[in-house]
């Protein structure tokens, strides 16, 4: 194995706490007994969530995939290739928060430049996968993230902050470094992709409204 | 243009409740054993004769696909396969669908399933929604919980199982056999086909991997009728469509839309018009970035359906538009597309894997015109030689939206190149000739 992907520096041993195992149970109910490799992305981001719980750094070590591998009756290099094929999941350590902006076109046709250059300006960090050195924020440019009518877009771990620029940026990044999590969602006046302004369609007027 | 009254999606935005209850009130589940009575082929004739077409981009009949399944089971399980891993950029309608109107989507899959005689789906959602994913499941649990799914699912006599796969970040587990490898645990490397996933798809089953949306119509189409959907849209386009618009319009925003509207009148009713008025516009990727750009004098007139972006050599795609005004360099904009394909390609095929980093690095420099003129001939050379020789349409995909530009901006490219040249005197690149030694250095 390459020492590219990860860090020489690895952990001695992982194990699945209980809050994991419950979660396992679950996620192998739902293949089939004898498909049980197809658990092994489940069990990854089992395991870099742990990882988060305990560390506040979720990431994924060798030592875990060795113990998927053997959960799943899989080759140790079967997961190996997973954990390094998919790019969600952190083969190094990370910050606590993972703040992860969308370059691609449509993010970058709403000002996403302004956005990486806040993140840059709020946190200290110089370049796209860098730390800061508060260890808090670890910043990602990522692929299109599918939200593009609400672009641009800053996930921060598992949350979409929507409508962004870099004022709102940086208030997104102050509360963090506060250790609170804004609402996410668009950061302007608008209903999730309705249009600014309020929808023109599906209008009170003429659909069932509930109450 | 659309009315109220004949919009599927009446959640869309979630201004009322996502919930079993509140969506009951809508109409779904509310005759679901019943559409599970008419049969299987009348089902599928039903969904054939509604001209529905393929709403994940590649607009295939929606009914035909699914009469490619067996008719009788050889002992093998049949599986549906939900593709929800919405990656292409510009792209953002399955995540409403999947956050908003999870019931629709839950009660089709049922109706579709059993149409090809599958017990069990998979819906395979991308990393990146997690709070979608989080909100289907809570919705599936309620599901369970009341009878509508599991054992005599809705009262229907069929067992039903419906599950929920994650994805983690791979533009290309969009493609449906990459996607089944995926779902299998291995990278996502699409397969070669044949065999089609009709006959050996997922586990080596009997597979059909259908869009968000094109399973999430079903209900809706047959509870109103084919005859319904049909009349909407033109011949061959039919129906209505889940739209995006992003970019440089007034109010971007996801809506449902008629196919066959006018791509202007979209842009003008939905988008808030273009960013400083219709005359600022320079062009639109009408259907995610895989399908080439239209300029400006062709927005004016083209409709929005499948067979008009044909002719112009473009496509519907996604039907999620990113509109750019004049202010865009787009040359950036589209070589920053080829950075997206050049991080997306999975390596398996040489011509992909090499061709979308070499067409990234031509584009680079075209963007700031340190290149030779005649580079743009060999640029469009090496996307001819990438499209149509890979396993999946990933290659083509890349190649397209620079055939696009060079098809409609390349005076603006030799204006760049021009530029770069008056600044700098030459590209400062090293040319080797063909078969000959390098030119020495100095």
């Amino acid at each position: 194995m390459s020492t590219a992907w990860t860090p020489a520096e690895q952990p001695d041993s992982f194990v699945f706490d209980a809050a994991s195992e419950e979660e396992i149970a679950g996620v192998l109910s739902k293949y089939p007994q004898e498909r049980k490799a197809s658990a092994v992305m489940p069990l990854l981001y089992i395991a870099q969530r742990q990882m988060g719980r305990v560390t506040g750094s979720a990431w994924v070590p060798v030592v875990a995939m060795d113990v998927i591998a053997q959960r799943l009756d899989m080759a140790v290099m079967r997961v190996y290739e997973v954990a390094s094929f998919y790019t969600m999941f952190n083969t190094r350590p990370i910050g606590r928060y993972h703040l992860q902006v969308c370059t691609t076109t449509p993010c970058w046709l709403r000002g996403s430049d302004d956005v990486v250059e806040a993140c840059q300006k709020a946190t200290g960090i110089q370049h796209f996968g860098g730390t800061s050195a508060d260890g808090l924020f670890t910043m990602t440019e990522v692929e299109c993230l599918g939200a593009c009518a609400n672009a641009p877009i800053l996930q921060v771990d598992d949350d979409y902050y929507e409508d962004m620029n870099a004022e709102r940026t940086q208030a997104v990044i102050a509360e963090l470094r506060a250790g609170r999590r804004p609402e996410p969602g668009p950061t302007v006046n608008r209903s999730v992709s309705a249009p600014l302004g309020g929808r023109k369609t599906l209008l009170p007027s003429s659909t069932v409204e509930q109450e | 243009m659309l009315a109220d009254k004949d919009r599927i999606f009446t959640n869309l935005y979630g201004q009322n409740d996502w919930r079993l209850e509140a969506a009951r009130k809508r109409g779904d589940w509310s005759n679901t054993a019943e559409i599970l009575a008419r049969g299987r082929d009348t089902i599928i004739a039903q969904m054939k004769a509604s001209g529905l077409r393929g709403r994940g981009g590649a607009g295939f009949p929606t009914g035909l696909k699914w009469s490619f399944m067996p008719k009788q089971s050889d002992g093998r399980p049949h599986y549906l396969v939900i593709n929800g891993d919405e990656s292409e950029p510009g792209t953002c309608k399955d995540r409403e669908v999947m956050r908003h109107e999870p019931h629709k989507l839950i009660e089709s899959a049922l109706i579709a399933s059993f149409a090809m005689g599958a017990h069990a789906s998979y819906i395979y959602i991308r990393g990146e929604f997690c709070r979608e994913s989080e909100r289907l499941q809570a919705a599936i649990d309620e599901a369970y919980a009341a009878g509508l799914l599991g054992k005599n699912a809705a009262g229907s006599g069929w067992d039903f199982d419906f599950r929920i796969h994650r994805g983690a970040g791979a533009y290309i587990c969009g493609e449906e056999t990459a996607l089944l490898e995926s779902l299998e645990g291995k990278k996502g490397q699409p397969r070669m086909k044949p065999p089609f996933p009709a006959g050996v798809g997922l586990y080596g089953c009997p597979t059909t991997v259908n869009n968000v949306e094109s399973i999430a119509v079903t209900s809706t189409i047959l509870r109103r009728g084919a005859e319904w959907f049909a009349g909407l849209g033109r011949p061959n386009n039919a129906g209505s469509k889940l739209m995006a618009i992003s970019g440089h319009v007034n109010t971007p925003c996801v809506f449902e839309e008629e196919l066959g509207v006018p791509l202007r009148d979209i842009i003008e009713k939905h988008g808030g018009g273009v960013r400083g008025g219709w005359d600022n516009l320079l062009a639109v990727i009408p259907g995610g970035c895989s399908v080439p750009l239209l300029p400006k004098a062709v927005c004016e007139t083209v409709l929005m359906d499948y067979d008009s972006l044909r002719a112009e050599r473009s496509g519907l795609g996604t039907a999620c538009m990113i509109v750019m005004d004049r202010s865009t360099d787009i040359i950036k904009a589209i070589a920053r597309f080829s950075k997206f394909f050049k991080h997306e390609s999975c390596g398996q095929c040489t011509p992909c894997r090499e061709g979308t980093g070499w067409m990234m690095r031509m584009m680079d420099r075209m963007v700031q015109g340190r290149a030779d003129i005649e580079e743009i001939d060999l640029l469009e050379q090496v996307t001819r030689q990438v499209e149509g020789h890979t396993i999946c349409a990933l290659g083509d995909a890349a190649a397209w939206p620079i055939q696009g530009l060079i098809r409609h901006f390349r005076p603006e490219m030799e204006a760049r190149i021009r530029q770069y040249k008056a600044a700098y005197g030459s590209t400062g690149l090293v040319q080797v000739p063909a078969g000959g030694a390098p030119a020495a250095v100095e």
